[in-house]
């Protein structure tokens, strides 16, 4: 390929891939890594064969992609350009779907979505797709992630070069304080003062790193991303870098993620051959280069400090603050540190303008926010929506609702950090504050949905006990509480709890929650403290050896909600 | 670092260093910042750390047998003793574990005759929790090295095992 030597370049480059573009070829996208799980690589094997089995390569194409979303009805396809949506495809049906559809364009029922008896074709149909809009997903399941081509088509780099062509360093952080983006990694703060704080920083050597640790439990959003659009989050690091002055790179990725490290590691490989990696990117003074480091297993390691640590080669221990890796963080250099879909949003800002940007979500919190729906729900999944969406839409008209005869009984927002969202809240708008508000937090968006079988206080224990584990035992208040929150809460859930457990708990849980070193035991006490807050009943019927599941959730004594 | 922790050349270790060696020669120049990639390259070259790598990582890299030892027992990933053919990673993620995680977690304990964390006597599997390996949306979930296995049920983990 050759080096592209400046925005022109890469705007050609485009302008002959769309030439050679066809659109008339008919695209079958299937989702080759999370589906994989479900056999999705045979079914995209079956396709290729029957492909060259019936010389039918000048008419249709297969390709394997990221993401669809609708994980629920694992191994998904879409077929372009008609827009049909099949779900559950095994190697068996692929002869079915060259015959039938491709070649003769008719649809074969059971593929497709069907809700309470009604089969839905079409992909725009599809209640679950319907209402949500994919800004960060927005090349996710629809483009092969192994390509750079494909990835270009669809305006990548163009930010980039719009950013270094058209806007100084300056005018970049202006924008992206004016659009109102927050970081996706849990705390929310936001993005554009951060990258001006590192870009006022003093020192001539900067780093970027991107946090792809992911290790709440029920979240996905990231690998997704990862996986799917690994060079969206490249040019979100090359504009930050671009803006803060950094020429080095580094993502640091979990250990359990190997598609999104194969992914990557062609991504980043493809942008050096182009040059939109290396020196002098496309002709400017600006040079940046990234590095993969993969996590060894630790959840502490996605708290900021501790993963500058792991970097460096030592255990993954947080460390106090300040100084914030702003002003020291990487081998002491400035370093900004930013969530993985964090950085899929900026290359959004930067080419549509924050004013575009800030006209989605609400009040405080702009753009959307992408949720992992998984528990007691119908169409688990990957979903983005719009900040400010109810908790209801998402989980009953996206999600479909709960699964048998049950019922609705609390959503689980914000994994070992957050909180249990009850019945009560689920008209609820979801922003950062006002998930905060009623005792959960956004997180980085595992959102896990709970019928009325589940034990709340079991739910409580089962963090309580990650929390422990993972606890990096720097720290007294996180060592030692953690492990007595965690004695207490599995004394009750064995029915030996005792009166006074349940004032002990909260003692503990303030403690831990002021006195902790980092963010894992400030927020360990979390889910405890909302399950006491909504479900206090249950509680007390373990303490009453009374059988908890029994228990309606309680609540006369809710604090109202600001909404 | 001291010359007695170093292997002796008259293979009195039964472990062939040639691996871990040539592993260590990529890194002439190392920094503090190599350990972990180089321990994770050693982990998957001898499905574990040797003792007699640690002291050959030591010799190359200068950096202090206690700091190895240190970050070798921090993180999960890394095991000291061997470990089996096939590592088992059964996820106890929040989706899996209101799924029935722990239904699928006593099944293979049982089938397997070993706890978790440990390894069968044959060194053919090693069984370990893992808390989400990002598929929640297949709950439950286990992965049998890269391989993915989702929507199980107990008697679907255990069959699952045959294929290896
Ligand atoms: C225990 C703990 C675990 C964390 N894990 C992650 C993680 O997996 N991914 C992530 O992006 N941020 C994680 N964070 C937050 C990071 O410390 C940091 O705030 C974030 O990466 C900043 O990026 P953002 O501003 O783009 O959100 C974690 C924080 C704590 C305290
Ligand atoms: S909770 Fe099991 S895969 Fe996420």
């Amino acid at each position: 390929m050759k080096h592209l030597k400046s925005p022109e370049d890469l705007h050609k480059l485009r302008k002959s891939l769309e030439s050679k573009h066809r659109p008339d070829k008919v695209r079958i996208l299937i989702c080759t890594t999370g589906c994989r799980a479900l056999g999705a690589e045979e079914v995209y094997k079956a396709f290729k064969a029957e492909i060259a089995k019936q010389s039918l390569a000048d008419k249709v194409e297969i390709v394997d992609t990221g993401c669809q979303g609708l994980c629920a009805r694992a191994p998904v396809l879409t077929i372009e350009p008609m827009g049909i949506f099949y779900g559950r495809v095994l190697e068996t049906d692929v002869p079915d779907i060259i015959a039938k559809t491709v070649l003769k364009g008719e649809i074969i029922e059971r593929l497709c979505y069907a809700e309470a008896g009604k089969r839905t074709p079409y992909i725009k149909d599809v209640p679950f797709y319907n209402k949500q809009k994919k800004i960060v997903l927005r090349n996710c399941g629809s483009i092969n992630p192994k390509s750079i081509e494909e990835y270009i088509l669809r305006d990548g780099y163009a930010a980039i070069s719009k950013a270094l062509s058209t806007m100084t360093p300056d005018i970049v952080v202006a924008e992206m304080k004016n659009s109102g983006l927050r970081g996706r990694g849990g705390a929310g703060f936001p993005t554009g003062n951060k990258w001006e704080f590192v870009k006022n920083a003093t020192g001539d050597i900067k780093y970027l790193i991107c946090n792809g640790d992911e290790g709440d439990p029920g979240a996905f959003m990231d690998r997704a991303v990862l996986e799917g659009d690994p060079h969206s989050v490249l040019e979100g690091m090359l504009i930050g870098a671009y803006a803060i002055g950094a020429r080095k790179g580094i993502i640091y990725v979990r250990a359990e993620y190997p598609i999104a490290v194969e992914h990557l590691t062609i991504a980043i490989e493809q942008a050096k051959q182009l040059g939109l990696l290396g020196e002098n990117i496309l002709g400017s003074k600006f040079s940046f280069d990234v590095d993969i480091k993969m996590g060894a297993g630790a959840f502490v390691c996605g708290e900021e400090t501790a993963l500058i640590a792991s970097i460096e080669g030592k255990r993954g221990m947080p460390r106090p603050r300040p100084p914030f890796p702003a002003t020291s963080g990487l081998w002491g250099k400035p370093t900004n540190i930013n969530n993985v879909e964090t950085l899929a949003n900026v290359p959004i800002v930067i080419l549509q303008g924050s004013e575009y940007y800030k006209s989605i979500g609400t009040g405080s919190s702009k753009g959307t926010k992408i949720f992992a729906l998984a528990g007691n729900v119908k169409n688990t999944g990957l979903v983005e929506v719009p900040m400010g969406t109810t908790l209801r839409e998402i989980v009953f008209d996206i999600g479909g609702g709960i699964p048998g005869k049950k019922q609705f009984k609390a959503a689980q927002m914000g994994g070992p950090s957050g909180g249990c969202v009850p019945a009560q809240h689920l008209d609820l708008p979801i922003d950062y504050e006002t998930v905060k508000e009623v005792g959960a937090i956004m997180g980085s968006g595992g959102l896990i949905v709970m019928d009325d079988t589940a034990s709340m206080v079991e739910i409580a224990r089962y963090f309580m006990e990650f929390c422990q584990d993972e606890s990096c035992g720097k720290c007294v208040p996180c060592r030692v509480g953690t492990k007595r929150m965690l004695d207490i809460l599995t004394r009750i859930t064995e029915g030996k709890g005792e009166k006074e457990d349940l004032g002990l708990l909260k003692e503990l849980a303030e403690v831990t929650k002021t006195a902790s070193l980092c963010g894992l035991g400030q927020t360990a006490a979390n889910p405890v403290l909302s399950t006491i807050r909504y479900y206090l009943n249950e509680y007390e019927a373990l303490i009453n050896k009374k059988d908890a599941q029994a228990a309606p959730a309680q609540s006369a004594q809710l604090p109202q909600s600001a909404k | 670092m001291h010359k007695s922790v170093t292997v002796n050349k008259e293979g009195t270790s039964d472990v062939d260093l040639a691996k871990c060696r040539a592993i260590l020669s990529k890194y002439n120049r190392s920094t503090p910042s190599d350990l972990i990639p180089i321990l994770q390259q050693i982990q998957d070259a001898y499905g574990y750390v040797p003792q007699t790598a640690l002291s050959e990582i030591t010799a190359g890299t200068r950096i202090p047998l206690s700091k190895i030892y240190g970050v070798v027992t921090f993180y999960s990933q890394f095991s000291l003793v061997p470990r089996g053919k096939h590592t088992i990673k059964v996820c106890t993620g929040t989706a899996c574990h209101i799924k029935g995680a722990t239904d699928i977690k006593k099944k293979l304990t049982e089938a397997l005759q070993i706890h978790e964390g440990e390894t069968t006597k044959d060194f053919k599997f090693t069984y370990e929790p893992v808390a989400c390996v990002g598929t929640c949306f297949l709950a439950p979930v286990m992965m049998i090295d890269n391989r993915y296995y989702g929507k199980l049920t107990a008697d679907k983990a255990e069959a699952t095992l045959k294929n290896y």
